[in-house]
């Protein structure tokens, strides 16, 4: 049976008409954001008048106020990280271990947070964390301090503001790597004498890693680029790349320089990025042979 | 999956303790404003002593506000019209063209979620100075519609991929053509993932407010801007007034969506 | 492995969930050393009780004794039990040797000694020099292995298996149960093993308790259960019952039995041919309303007047003229009067 030459001239029509319903997004995302970073690229190789030069780079990079505000960067982000796992894997554990009911309204209420507009978080932070807001009154209520701690308008304050914001993405995947374990699995480890911690750490974890290692990406690479949150809960004293790009185009002008920032960012998530994927495979494997 | 150890009390105890401790720290923030918004003092003291609407009004009768709420609006809507459908074809595209098509496709379409909003945000702000589009409606809404598209995407796919192609063949068999059978008989029975993928994009726009900064200005100032400045500057307890309207809507949404979904 | 097994004394256990029954007032003793199989239909109760030995359930009412001690509040990873589950459960993200060599690290025993002991273990259940493969490149049949080895290599005195060989394909499964109850025999350990399948409680166990709706039906001897099951549900259990009021079996020896009794004849017990004296067999008759050659034996159904189907199951061997026999005609079959059982319970 020969195919109809028709047949194929037709599906090639079909493949093109999809590509063509495709179009529209692609052109958009193209346009509005592929374009934008080349542009940035393009820009932090220009001097004011246009002409080519790595001047940029030598400017930023040799500014203390870059390196300083990468330290503070690479600072929040790891601090987020840390406080992430140390919040997140009870409650990622807590929710692989309730019943289904229980741990989808627990889901609703985490996922909440991530509706809701990130001012709207902002502003209720500042409210908690000021001198004279909840968490001092309540603290010197019950006695433990004497004085309202600062926890504001500073580091704590930003970091308490972006653990708040990813936590929730960090639980999501960690969750669906708990509950996917095999519950005779954690029996066996029980009937074979391993008690509660040392069925965490040598059973639950280990088969959960896939999901840390994705929240841990999640978190430390979005946090990178972090503007909002250090902005208003760090009250001008928590710099990191984002803030200093901001600050070099609104009030220095300075396009060339911004863009020069805004490739370190970029340069900064890839490598982190690739990092943690790293980092994934080989710990898959060394688990594998413990 | 924790029954085994259904007796170590202390362990499981220690780990819902830290659970709801952790729970309460996500959901504080959100509900501390409610009841401060209705405070009648400018102190932001909690609990409040007096209660009142002062707050409301001073957002509904300023003028600022209500400029900014309207644009915010506006591009909201704006934003879902164009994005929905445009991710909804290129969804349907994604399906119909398989594999070495859909995952470059698919994961390119997501880029504008995975970098940093502050790159967006001044290469937008770079190429559109030079349009000389900065400060204006259409420059903003290009932002909004880049980010909505790859949350209306993965929206989307899903329920794209979920669906019985099979139904098209049928029609086409027929004599209907593509753009008929997308739009007659695909589209309605994704009506509720449209719905849902509109007001995922509707909020994404209405939230945003990293491009807001530095793109939208003067007239076109859209709400967060304006609630970023404000929070730079001072705390205005008309913020809480906005952050509970916003909640509430939020909450409606998503019961709305959870009800539909329960439906279906 | 020489450390003595135990025996474990089971007294009015009791566990439901909600309205459902799982086990309703259950008691058993088993003695040190012995194999016994929970035979029953899902929905019997033999593994919730199998998983309330292992402490996974927790009983209502009732005690649960191990060597005399009472286990029953105690948590699963104190009891010192062997369990092998129905999927294995084993840890992916180890090597077979690392997943043995767990319950011994736990135990603190040094990192030498246990290896030894592991390798050991691995070779007994015929896995010798497997210890550094990874999980998820074994077969079934090897997985289930190492689930063996790495329970056993503790040396608990009580062994729990779950349905182990369910998931095995036929030949393996028989295989694999002549190894486990050899494993048994040389280890000496308490076994108790959940099954559904008559056959191969029959081959491996000691005893057998057979279970329905949360209650012990019957236990004892695979003979005893076979030849004398005490009611209907335990003789059709076990294999093809033929289960009629004793009324209705004819011939000399049969109005010796009392006629509102049910009486039990297995279908390998009829004979075509009379063969003894009238007075020890029993009749039946009727005509043959369908027959399967089966290989090792021919299945004859037969429908007598009264509306009975008996089956019979007539040896290759002995059947000459079963190939002849056609559907409608008129049969006569014969079985000795001791191969009649009565059942326990009423008729009707």
């Amino acid at each position: 049976m020969t195919v109809d030459p028709g047949f194929s001239r037709d599906r090639r029509r079909e493949r093109l008409f999809f590509l063509g319903l495709a179009a529209p997004a692609i052109v958009i995302v193209g346009l509005s954001a592929a374009v934008p970073v080349l542009w940035i690229l393009r820009q932090s190789l220009l001097t004011i008048s246009g002409e080519a030069t790595f001047g940029n780079y030598q400017k930023i990079l040799s500014s203390d106020l870059t390196w300083s505000s990468l330290g503070v960067t690479l600072a929040l982000s790891s601090s987020t990280l840390a406080i992430c796992l140390v919040l997140g894997l009870p409650l990622a554990l807590a929710l692989a271990s309730a019943s289904r009911r229980v741990a989808n309204f627990a889901l609703i209420l985490i996922m909440l947070p991530l509706w809701t507009s990130i001012l709207v978080r902002t502003y209720g932070w500042l409210v908690l964390l000021r001198r004279g807001g909840l968490v001092n009154a309540t603290l010197s209520a019950l006695g433990f301090i004497d004085q309202p701690l600062p926890l504001v308008y500073n580091f704590t304050g930003a970091l308490i503001g972006m653990t708040h914001y990813m936590l929730p993405l960090f639980v999501l995947p960690v969750y669906a790597a708990m509950r996917d374990i095999d519950g005779n699995v954690v029996r066996a480890a029980a009937s074979l004498g391993a008690g509660f911690w040392r069925c965490v750490a040598t059973v639950i974890l280990p088969l959960s890693a896939g999901g840390i290692a994705s929240g841990s990406t999640i978190v430390f690479v979005y946090t990178l680029g972090f503007f909002i949150t250090p902005a208003v809960l760090g009250g001008g004293k928590v710099n990191p790349i984002a803030i200093r790009i901001e600050r070099t185009l609104s009030t220095f002008q300075d396009w060339s320089g911004a863009s020069a920032l805004g490739m370190l960012l970029l340069l900064l998530v890839l490598i982190a990025g690739c990092a943690f994927v790293a980092i994934r495979r080989l710990a898959g494997e060394r688990v594998r042979h413990a | 999956m924790l029954d085994a150890y259904r007796d170590s009390k202390f362990s499981r105890a220690f780990i819902w303790a830290v659970a709801s401790l952790v729970l309460l720290f996500l959901i504080l923030p959100t509900l501390i404003v409610v009841p401060l918004s209705f405070s009648a003092s400018d102190l932001l003291e909690f609990p409040p002593k007096q209660w009142s609407l002062r707050w409301y009004e001073a957002f509904f009768g300023s003028a600022a506000w209500m400029a900014a709420l309207k644009t915010s609006l506006s591009l909201g809507v704006s934003t879902a019209v164009i994005a929905v459908p445009t991710a909804f074809l290129a969804a349907i595209a994604i399906n119909r063209l398989g594999r070495p098509f859909a995952g470059g496709v698919y994961g390119f379409l997501l880029t504008p979620s995975v970098t940093p909003g502050i790159l967006l945000a001044i290469g937008l702000f770079i190429v559109l100075a030079k349009l000389k589009l900065i400060g204006s409606f259409v420059g903003v809404l290009i932002g909004h519609v880049t980010l909505a598209i790859p949350v209306a995407v993965v929206v989307l796919q899903p329920a794209v991929d979920r669906f019985d192609w099979q139904q098209t063949q049928a029609a086409r068999s027929l004599g209907a053509g593509w753009m008929r059978v997308i739009g007659g008989i695909v589209a309605p029975q994704l009506t509720i993932s449209l719905v849902a993928a509109a007001l995922m994009a509707f909020l994404t726009s209405l939230d945003e407010a990293v491009i807001s900064i530095f793109i939208a200005s003067g007239a076109n100032t859209t709400l967060p801007k304006l609630m970023f400045i404000s929070l730079r500057d001072q705390i205005d307890p008309t913020i809480a007034a906005i952050s509970t309207l916003w909640t509430v809507l939020v909450a409606g949404v998503v019961l709305i969506l959870n009800a539909r979904a329960q439906d279906a | 492995m020489s450390a003595a097994s135990l025996p474990i004394t089971i007294t009015g256990l009791r566990k439901s969930y909600g309205h459902y029954v799982a086990l309703d007032d259950v008691g058993l003793d088993i003695s040190a050393g012995e194999f016994l199989t929970l035979l029953g239909p899902s929905g019997s109760g033999k593994t919730t009780l199998l998983m309330a030995l292992a402490g996974f359930v927790r009983p209502e009412m009732g005690m649960l004794a191990i060597g005399g001690r009472d286990v029953t509040r105690l948590p699963p990873n104190k009891r010192d039990i062997g369990v092998v589950f129905q999927n294995y459960a084993l840890f992916p993200h180890m090597s077979v040797l690392a997943n043995v060599e767990y319950p011994l690290k736990l135990r603190g025993m040094p990192k030498a000694e246990a290896r030894g002991l592991a390798e050991t273990a691995l070779a007994r259940v015929k896995l010798f020099g497997y210890g550094a493969r990874d999980i998820a490149a074994l077969s079934g049949g090897q997985r289930q292995r190492v689930a063996l080895a790495r329970a056993i290599v503790f040396e608990p005195r009580v062994m729990l298996m779950d349905e182990p060989l369910s998931a095995l394909d036929k030949n393996l499964r028989e295989h694999m149960q002549f190894e486990i109850r050899k494993l048994h025999d040389d280890l000496g350990v308490t076994t108790i093993y959940v099954t559904h399948d008559q056959r191969e409680a029959l081959t491996m166990s000691d005893r057998i308790a057979v279970m329905d709706a949360g209650r012990i039906q019957q236990i004892g001897t695979p003979r005893e259960i076979y030849r004398r099951p005490m009611n209907r549900f335990v003789a059709e259990f076990m294999g093809e019952a033929n289960i009629t009021p004793a009324s209705r079996l004819e011939g000399q020896a049969a109005a010796s039995l009392p006629p509102t009794r049910l009486a039990m004849i297995r279908a390998e017990n009829f004979e075509l041919d009379p063969a003894g004296p009238a007075r020890e067999r029993v009749e039946i008759s009727g005509r043959l309303s369908s027959k399967a050659f089966r290989g090792e034996n021919w299945l004859l159904n037969v429908e007598t007047l009264a509306g009975d189907h008996f089956m019979l199951s007539i040896a290759a061997n002995r059947a000459a003229g079963c190939a002849d026999l056609e559907t409608g005609a008129q049969l006569r079959a014969y079985a000795a009067f001791d191969h009649v059982h009565l059942l326990e319970e009423g008729s009707s």
